[in-house]
């Protein structure tokens, strides 16, 4: 592309060497034409947390969580507390009646948890030395307690008392949890996905009870998340996804994602070895209630809970891990990448066209409910010319690292964050320049003419 | 001993006719004279004067050698080439109309000081090509005949009719010089004063010590002619002493009297402002006698301890084998600084032709109403201009706009109570009615005078002195001009008045009549308040310690004068805090304060990330001086004079020819842009880089699409290995480059690094080396990447990568068949094509209904229609020359949104849009 820069004596750059598709320069349908460049952190900034409609909170490596204005991008607060990288972060709403608080909790690596009031900046309640560092937060609004995930699965209350705490066996730890119905919660460890119960006894004191252990993964889960109310999934680092019942834990349906190269002779020369484990990892689950989006290695797969099929996919779709995705809407989804860019995507009726396709990319199985239905499960996806395609929309372009996250404020823009330390917020430029102009002429009112 | 010198007189018509003006004209700043100088061709009037330039002259009346040059300004033997300045200093100094009166007036037994007026005289030498702009002023010095030195200054140039048509203008740059100047020898005469008293007072009690030891030895002693000298001794130095007591007080009272001069309320503050100091500082005057105040003055004595006084012989000197004083020993050492500053300012802002200075006086004002726009692409009207301009325009004979600038500046009178400033002063002593008849005296001659003209400026006067303590400094012309534009505010108002004496019109001979009165009616004064004046004699003590109090009481100075502030509802704006904090650091050190000057500037260049030109940093400089006042003002302050030197020094930079030793060259910030632009770029850098942007033009045929990058906002990376090359055409394209910033941070010249998303956002223009290491494989691959936001101009292979344009809006200023062969005339062509742009922009921007909905029903998609209908239709612009309007629109909009004191917590905002790039190749 940039050859004639080159002067023909460099080599090319690892972007035109990849198969990877380039949408150019002409982005008809990419709205996002005016950014700001937010400084502040001094190392990787890996989470993203929305407090409400124009804050977010970024968190990162460096220990400092801050706080910005997303309609403006100015810096709001700066809190300031922990010694070492941040582990996970969530927002705590506490509402007593009318008035909803929307405070941040925080764990980090120095084996401290702190609560912390974005309005202020203050840091109100915080719990030091640990046994180990959490991993995964879970916030229980409806009881006003929350969990906190690593080697232990402990309970707090809003107060930062502990409630209860159980020792697992695992020796990876928590990595996920997620919030089940009638008072479960699910554990991801390692291949294994755990279901507790917590129990309010009539003291008010909290109890937590092993219910089931769900080992039905082959490799380590990376991924779990809900999907609506009777339903959850899992994905794992081998490429499974897993849908689950929410409420008597059974599979629903077991997807493999896998490469069977052998019959894509024609694609040969480029991929011969084998596919590394990561390239069919899911990194990301995301859902809608209707759609899943799975990344997997550098591919997007959207997968339907309706037709419990794989709706439509882009095996390659970045040059490199995707790290976080989201469904937009019903047919538009983004994707973020450790090649430092945002992509946009949208899901079209096409024939395949940047890609054939090939039937024997995956394998599927469907499962019913194992106890009713024995049979053969092998139902090989037949209608092939149904799949739609993901198409690339747009791409954003200004990270030189990669992109850890991103949290989207609908039309107030989109923000990411990147190992290079910076986030960026993303404009519609032609929403903000109407703005500026009504700022403009109220400005204008307010001086009584120039 | 000379003919009979041709003194022009200066002549103005009346300003009966201009009371109906029609309201349909354009005003006059705008309207070019038909026929300027309908009787002669420019071209056949060559100047047969012996020197080059104009010139500033001082001279002086030696009382040993007669007239005598001292020195000029420019101070470069070249400037006057064979021109014989001992003849023209004779001749100068020969018209000299002040109304001097020295020695003893009858039936007084002190010698009297003289307050004499200046006097302004134009005079011509048609024999040597000379006409000079004499302004005469007098001088004070102790072992002067009557204590006076004639001086005069004087503008020489070979054009007359420059020195008429500026005569306003120079009279009051003289003025102002003057007072200053004044100012400071008032201060050292008092300083001198002061140790000859101490002298005679030592000599005194040494004398009476003598005496009474004499008496002691008995009787016989007692009538020996010895002792009889010796009493006579006493008698005369008690007498002597009497005498210098008397001097000290006239002096010191010099404020006291009235004014009649009406143009010789300027640049009061620069010593008042030490006497309104003192007044707050030393309340303790206020219930003082006579008799307080003599203790007053023995306070002050004892307390400065430092000099020692020396035994004073019986017969002094005779005054022909003395050595007189040179003009910088007559005068305070800062105030002789400030003056020779004024004057070169003047110098400086002459310079050129009169038709010259017209236009550019034209522009100034033009431009000064477009203040929305100006920083798109006009050079920086800084302060100063602002100021100056300010200043120019009522006095400005080509500018009358007098009318709407009281307007602007309603007439400060309100502003001077008139209690605050005298009753400290001069408390009415219930004992002596003696000032109470000085008061009525006072107030009977104005009445008696039935001029109406006396009164505003006595509250001239007084307004000024009311806002010296939050005005007044010397150090920066910006509290100075700041002032002038106050009383020219008064001026003008006073030119309002129905009355025909308001001598705004400077007849020679009017003048020196005038000031002939003036004196005398000083004398009446100061014999009024003879016994009833008491606050007077301490002041000169005070004054001594204006300094060392300046310095000891900073804050609470500010505190103070805050309170004042409210006190006198003195709008005061930031320059004036700036400049009182660099007139503290001016008194106290100046060679420090320029020191720190540097070295403010040195710190923050400090702080610069590596791998950056300094100049990318100096936004942040510039943010101070605007944003805290209170840490960097200093540093602020003193810019302003680096400013006003901006031009010599960036002269010196030009003239070494080479872009790139410019940035290191000086310590100014202005002066290490780039590419020079701001107020300090010298037309011939202009020229130099109107050239390149010719030949530029001419010579690549994808110009067009260059220039439509730098004007549509997208970033334009000048890719070369050269260094020199790239700089070159960096600094031709930086022309247009919309709002490059007061010092063109919005360009950066050169980069050996890889360039990040963040340097896009700052820089508009980047000049970007071109390496062949793996350093360079980086930044191809940052430009490859960034390629979307870019377009690349590979000065080696001459291709140009950036969106197809096919607009036809910048066709003639990117013509490469174009007829303009000369360099500055193309800069002036870009200049206006660009500053239609602006119009537009301007028009555009500020346009209600195509930005936003005129009713609520309708919708986004009514008003984008409206708006490109606006553009397409109305400004005929297609879709691209539309993308230069909306993104200048847009800057202006952001500028205009933009706190005032631009606090950088916001980051700004960086469009662009979604477009393929195409490559051009030659």
């Amino acid at each position: 592309m940039l050859r004639w820069i080159l002067g023909g004596r460099e080599g090319q750059s690892s972007v035109e060497k990849s198969p990877v598709l380039c949408i150019g320069e002409e982005q008809p349908k990419n709205c996002f034409t005016e950014l700001q460049v937010l400084k502040g952190h001094f190392d990787i900034v890996r989470f993203l947390v929305q407090i409400d409609d124009f804050r977010c909170a970024s968190a990162g490596d460096d220990g400092l969580v801050l706080v910005w204005n997303v309609e403006t991008g100015e810096r709001l607060q700066e809190l300031r507390g922990h010694s070492q990288q941040i582990t996970a972060i969530t927002t705590f709403t506490c509402s007593n009646g009318l008035m909803s608080h929307t405070s941040l909790i925080t764990a980090s690596s120095d084996r401290s948890l702190s609560l912390w009031d974005p309005d202020t900046g203050n840091r109100v309640q915080t719990i030091s030395d640990l046994q180990s560092s959490v991993k995964c937060l879970l916030v229980l609004e409806r009881l006003c307690v929350w969990f906190s995930g690593g080697e232990e699965l402990c309970v707090w209350d809003r107060d930062f008392q502990l409630q209860c705490h159980r020792q697992n066996h695992s020796d990876t730890g928590i990595t996920a949890l997620i919030e089940l119905p009638k008072n479960c919660i699910a554990a991801a460890m390692d291949k294994e996905i755990m279901i507790y119960r917590l129990t309010v006894s009539t003291d008010s004191t909290l109890s937590v009870a092993e219910m089931r252990c769900l080992s039905d993964h082959q490799d380590q889960i990376r991924a779990l998340i809900n999907v609506n109310d009777g339903l959850f999934a899992s994905g794992s680092h081998a490429g499974e996804l897993i849908i689950w019942d929410a409420i008597d834990w059974n599979i629903l349906a077991y997807e493999h994602i896998l490469w069977e190269e052998s019959q894509t002779c024609a694609q040969a020369e480029i991929r011969l070895a084998a596919p590394k484990p990561s390239e069919m990892s899911i990194q990301h689950l995301t859902t809608n209630g209707k759609l899943i989006l799975a990344a997997v290695g550098s591919g997007l797969y959207v997968y339907s809970i309706l037709t419990k099929t794989v709706v439509a996919y882009r095996k390659v779709a970045h040059d490199s891990n995707v790290l976080h995705t989201m469904l937009l809407s019903d047919s538009e989804l983004m994707s973020c990448s450790e090649d430092g860019s945002v992509r946009m995507w949208e899901i079209q009726e096409l024939p395949l066209t940047a890609e054939p396709a090939s039937p024997g990319f995956f394998g599927m199985w469907t499962f019913g409910r194992p106890n009713k239905q024995t049979g053969p499960p092998t139902k090989k996806v037949v209608d092939v010319p149904n799949i739609r395609t993901l198409e690339l929309t747009g791409d954003l372009i200004g990270h030189s690292g990669a992109v850890q996250m991103f949290a989207s404020f609908k039309e107030n823009g989109l923000v990411t964050c990147s190992t290079d330390h910076l986030l960026i917020l993303w404009k519609n430029g032609a929403r903000q320049s109407c703005l500026r102009s009504l700022a403009l002429f109220q400005k204008l009112e307010e001086n009584g003419g120039l | 001993m000379i003919g009979s010198p041709d003194v022009v007189a200066f002549t103005k018509e009346d300003e009966f006719g201009q009371n109906n003006p029609d309201p349909w004209s354009i005003p006059e700043e705008f309207s070019i004279p038909l026929h300027p100088l309908a009787d002669s061709n420019p071209w056949a009037k060559t100047s047969y004067a012996k020197f080059t330039k104009d010139f500033i002259l001082i001279s002086e009346f030696s009382e040993q050698v007669g007239p005598q040059p001292l020195l000029t300004i420019p101070d470069d033997p070249k400037v006057c080439g064979t021109f014989d300045l001992n003849y023209f200093s004779l001749r100068i100094m020969s018209v000299d109309y002040q109304a001097s009166f020295v020695g003893h007036p009858p039936g007084s037994g002190y010698p009297r000081l003289s307050f004499v007026e200046d006097s302004r005289v134009v005079l011509g030498d048609s024999k040597e090509g000379a006409f000079a702009y004499i302004h005469h002023l007098t001088l004070y010095d102790l072992e002067a005949r009557g204590f006076v030195r004639p001086f005069c200054m004087a503008y020489v140039s070979a054009d007359e009719r420059k020195i008429m048509l500026q005569f306003q203008e120079l009279s009051l740059r003289f003025s102002q010089a003057s007072e200053c100047l004044k100012a400071g020898n008032r201060r050292a005469f008092a300083k001198e004063l002061q140790r000859k008293l101490q002298d005679l007072e030592y000599t005194h009690s040494v004398l009476q010590r003598e005496e009474g030891l004499q008496r002691e030895a008995g009787p016989q002693c007692m009538y020996s002619a010895h002792a009889v000298e010796k009493a006579n001794e006493l008698a005369n130095v008690e007498k002597s002493i009497y005498e210098h007591r008397d001097l000290l007080r006239q002096i010191s009272c010099y404020h006291c009297r009235p004014r009649r001069d009406p143009h010789a309320v300027t640049c009061q503050n620069y010593t008042d402002k030490g006497r309104k100091r003192e007044d707050v500082q030393s309340p303790t005057d206020d219930g003082g006698g006579g008799k307080g105040a003599e203790e007053d003055e023995d306070e002050g004595i004892k307390r400065r301890s430092s000099y020692t006084p020396q035994l004073i012989k019986a017969r002094s000197a005779k005054c022909f084998d003395k050595r007189l004083k040179t003009l910088q020993e007559l005068c305070d050492e800062p105030f002789y600084e400030a003056t020779m500053e004024l004057l070169k300012e003047t110098e400086r802002s002459f310079r050129g032709d009169l038709c010259y200075l017209h236009t550019r006086r034209m522009d100034k004002a033009l431009r000064r109403r477009q203040r929305i726009t100006n920083f798109l692409f006009e050079e920086d009207l800084g302060d100063e201009d602002e100021d100056e301009g300010g200043m120019l325009r009522p006095f400005c004979a080509v500018n009358h706009d007098l009318d709407n600038y009281t307007i602007l500046n309603p007439p400060p009178i309100v502003l001077g109570p008139e209690p605050v400033e005298l009753d400290p002063l001069e408390p009415p002593d219930p004992l002596d009615p003696a000032s109470e008849t000085s008061h009525t005296q006072e107030s009977e001659l104005v009445l008696e005078e039935g001029n109406l003209d006396s009164s505003p400026s006595d509250q001239t006067l007084e307004t000024q002195e009311s806002s010296e303590e939050t005005k007044g400094s010397f150090s920066s012309d910006k509290s100075g001009t700041g002032l002038a534009e106050k009383q020219q505010s008064l001026a003008s108002v006073r030119s309002e008045l129905p009355d025909p004496d308001s001598d705004l019109t400077p007849d020679a001979d009017h003048n020196t009549d005038l000031e002939r009165e003036s004196s005398s009616e000083d004398m009446d004064i100061t014999a009024g308040e003879d016994e009833g004046d008491n606050g007077g004699d301490q002041t000169p003590v005070s004054l001594l310690e204006v300094v060392s109090e300046l310095e000891a009481s900073m804050e609470d100075d500010c505190e103070r004068r805050s309170g004042i502030e409210s006190d006198l509802l003195v709008p005061i704006d930031t320059a004036c805090c700036m400049a009182q904090e660099g007139f503290l650091y001016e008194a106290s050190a100046p060679e420090a304060a320029s020191h720190l000057d540097q070295s403010s500037h040195h710190q923050s260049s400090q702080t610069l990330v590596v791998n950056q030109e300094p100049q990318s940093l100096l936004p942040l400089q510039n943010d101070y001086a605007v944003g805290s006042l209170c840490s960097e003002s200093p540093a602020a302050g003193l810019e302003l004079p680096v400013g006003l030197l901006g031009d010599a020094v960036s002269r010196t930079t030009a003239e070494d020819g080479s872009d790139c030793t410019m940035s290191a060259s000086t310590g100014s910030d202005r002066a290490a842009s780039p590419l020079g632009y701001g107020g300090v770029v010298t037309l011939r850098q202009r020229k130099r880089a109107g050239h390149v942007a010719l030949r530029f033009v001419r010579q690549y045929p994808f110009a067009i699409q260059a220039l439509w990058c730098l004007l549509s906002g997208r970033t334009l990376v000048v890719l070369g290995a050269d260094e020199g090359r790239v700089r070159r055409l960096v600094a031709a394209l930086a022309l247009f480059v919309p709002g490059p910033g007061k010092c063109g941070e919005r360009v950066q010249a050169w980069l050996s690094c890889p360039f990040t998303l963040t340097d896009l956002k700052r820089w508009k223009l980047i000049g970007l080396q071109r390496v062949a290491s793996p350093v360079g494989s980086s930044m191809l691959y940052s430009l490859s990447r960034y390629s979307r936001y870019i377009s690349i101009l590979d000065a080696d292979q001459k291709t140009l990568r950036c969106p197809p344009y096919r607009g036809q809006l910048l066709a003639n200023i990117a013509d490469h068949r174009t007829y303009i062969r000369r360099g500055s005339t193309y800069f002036l062509h870009v200049q206006s094509t660009l500053c239609r742009l602006a119009a537009k922009a301007f028009l555009f921007t500020f346009t209600h209904h195509l930005h936003l909905p005129v009713s609520s029903t309708e919708g986004p998609e009514v008003v984008e229609g409206r708006r490109r209908c606006f553009l397409q239709e109305q400004l005929g612009l297609g879709e691209e020359d539309s993308q230069i309007l909306l993104y200048l629109s847009q800057l202006v909009t952001q500028q205009y949104l933009q706190p005032p004191a631009g606090n950088s917590a916001v980051a700004p905002c960086f469009s662009f849009n979604y477009t393929t790039s195409v490559l051009y190749k030659i």
